[in-house]
């Protein structure tokens, strides 16, 4: 009966938190009017939602977006530097290959996104099967260290969380 | 005063990367390599610009705005998929599974792969 009136309790939660931000105000009014908000739409989306991601280690996410905001800094001075100081002849542009080890498709997504959030790489394109990410890369003269970078400092963590 | 000095820094952080980023769309030879220059746009560009309005309303202004954290969110969900669609636009136009490197998987690139290969579906 509850989890009926109440499918997505964590999706209840961010919808709720997300007004109060959007509205700015923090009054019953709105708190009330994101109640509803929150209880109607995951009520009414249920049916789209046959699989929801499960979290085994919500509390690795906090580490994970640390990581990612500390790389996104450090990768955008990187990138600058290579379009300010380097020819283009001495750029390496290169595809790479990634072999994934993540099967469900919300930690697929989420690696790709952060991929393509740090600047330097962008994930372009996934095999058929789901077993492989394709990587474009601004400058790679080692393309082996870009790959064992991505699926060692985000991958293994993705897996934690997810699987 | 060292208020005012955080925001200017975080404003002029942005403006150079928002800068730099425009000359590497224009400096870079190839429409992928081209794609990497706007992520840098998106990120530290817009964040300086975040950081540096969230600072004047919670300390100058003096009342909280949570704005500034939803644009962020937004623009992280949204950009790696307008990336994403760009990429593949290219791999469609401009490559062959030839160009690109191998999948290491019995199935080719998705951009490559019709519904022929799909292993027959159980019944």
């Amino acid at each position: 009966m509850l989890r009926k009136l109440l499918p997505h309790p964590l999706l209840t939660l961010t919808l709720i938190v997300v007004w109060q931000m959007l509205v700015n105000k923090l009054t019953p009014g709105n708190l009330l009017l994101g109640l509803i908000l929150g209880l109607t739409i995951p009520f009414v989306t249920a049916a789209y939602w046959p699989n929801r991601a499960r979290l085994r280690n919500p509390v690795g996410i906090v580490a994970y977006v640390c990581i990612v905001i500390w790389d996104i800094i450090v990768a955008n001075i990187e990138v600058a530097y290579i379009i300010l100081f380097k020819s283009n002849a001495n750029t390496h542009p290169a595809w790479i290959t990634i072999p994934l080890e993540l099967r469900t498709p919300e930690a697929i997504t989420v690696l790709a996104g952060t991929i393509t959030l740090t600047p330097g790489t962008v994930s372009s394109d996934l095999s058929g099967d789901g077993g492989a990410l394709l990587v474009h890369c601004l400058d790679a003269p080692d393309p082996d260290a870009v790959r064992d970078q991505i699926k060692d400092r985000y991958e293994r963590r993705l897996k934690e969380i997810f699987e | 005063m060292i208020v005012e000095i955080l925001i200017s820094v975080g404003l002029v952080i942005s403006g150079i990367f928002g800068i730099v980023g425009s000359f590497g769309l224009i400096k870079l030879p190839d429409p992928m390599m081209r794609l990497h220059a706007p992520t840098k746009a998106t990120t530290l560009g817009v964040g300086g610009a975040l950081i540096a309005s969230m600072l004047y309303f919670g300390l100058v202004e003096g009342h909280l705005s949570f704005h500034e954290l939803m644009i962020t969110v937004f623009l992280f969900l949204t950009a790696p998929v307008t990336g994403h669609f760009i990429a593949k636009t290219h791999i469609h136009r401009n490559e062959t599974p030839d160009t690109l490197p191998p999948t290491g998987t019995s199935r080719p690139w998705a951009s490559f792969d019709h519904p022929e290969n799909e292993p027959a579906a159980k019944s």
